[in-house]
């Protein structure tokens, strides 16, 4: 699975619990390679699955040692990313853990 | 040659995708130029790059429509293919050495998956082959995540609206593909016929399987 990821970290998110994607923007200030999609940034949604660990893509990208991060897929209701109503659907994206905050 | 690297790859070329059917020249002496580098380099050799094209062209979507039709067929394998895609893959004697980890997502009456990658292009090409030109065209890419119900109607997909579309961004390490619904009246089937329902873009919810008329 993960060449890289032998220290498998202890999730700390299960599916229900509801969570933020973090609002950050590397990107303004440094050279990234950031999986977690701009249009998701700060929005609020539902852990559905754990994957397990894999190793840090940001990282990766670079060839610098990279840590396993925890891997998760968060629901998030389409009228709340657009302001939209009776969409009747949800996105389904893939969110490591150290971009995912708890919501109190 | 790790999948990420082609992530990064996909990412920068994509405009060039939109907008040519073939690379152009220029584009044919930079990765001559990279390859010789890379050999040069010792990072890979031309007989890993030959060995690493002959695999990816074994990707073909009949062989994802061959695990549907033996999903609709065999609970037991629907459950396998569910729980673990690359293992039920791997079970038809596909390879997926490789390959990142492979996803199973059910489409049923109350849930229709839709797969999309935002930031690139990522799809199950291991198994299914080279993503077709739409799915890496920007246009799908921004309408998928914000009005998926819009977009499959004009393909002639239409829901119902109680039900709920799941749109599943590949953002990371896993692959996506869909397990369709099989058509009501397609009891008496045989595997063959089953088989010819359904088309590439069924296997990640563009389309539907289509019955005979």
């Amino acid at each position: 699975m993960s060449a890289l990821a032998n220290h498998q970290p202890v999730p700390i998110y299960k599916p229900g619990d509801r969570v933020r994607i973090s609002l950050r923007w590397p990107e303004v200030s440094d050279h990234v390679h950031i999986r977690t999609p701009a249009y998701v940034r700060g929005h609020t949604g539902t852990i559905t699955r754990y994957f397990g660990a894999y190793p840090n893509p940001e990282k990766l990208a670079f060839g610098r040692p990279a840590e396993a991060q925890n891997l998760y897929h968060v629901a998030i209701s389409l009228d709340d990313l657009w302001e939209s109503s009776n969409q009747n659907a949800s996105l389904l994206v893939e969110i490591y853990e150290h971009w995912i905050e708890r919501l109190e | 040659m790790s999948e990420n690297h082609t992530h990064e790859h996909e990412h920068h070329h994509d405009d060039e995708h939109e907008h040519h059917h073939f690379p152009s020249e220029e584009s044919y002496r930079t990765l001559d130029l990279l390859i010789q580098a890379l050999v040069a380099k010792n990072v890979v050799t031309l007989e890993e790059l030959k060995r690493t094209q002959i695999e990816t062209e074994k990707g073909d979507p009949k062989q994802g429509a061959r695990m549907v039709v033996r999903a609709w067929m065999d609970p037991a394998y629907r459950e396998r293919l569910l729980a673990d895609g690359t293992t039920a893959a791997e079970e038809m004697g596909y390879s997926m050495i490789g390959a990142p980890p492979l996803g199973v997502l059910e489409n049923t009456s109350e849930v229709h998956n839709l797969v999309v990658c935002t930031l690139c292009s990522c799809y199950p090409r291991k198994l299914l082959g080279y993503p077709p030109d739409w799915y890496k065209s920007d246009t799908y890419r921004a309408r998928a995540v914000r009005d998926p119900r819009g977009l499959l109607t004009e393909w002639g997909v239409n829901l119902s609206q109680s039900t709920q579309i799941h749109i599943v961004d590949s953002t990371a390490d896993y692959r996506w593909m869909v397990l369709p619904m099989r058509p009501a009246g397609t009891e008496a089937y045989s595997e063959e016929q089953l088989f010819e329902l359904l088309t590439r873009d069924c296997l990640v919810g563009a389309g539907l399987p289509t019955t005979l008329s």
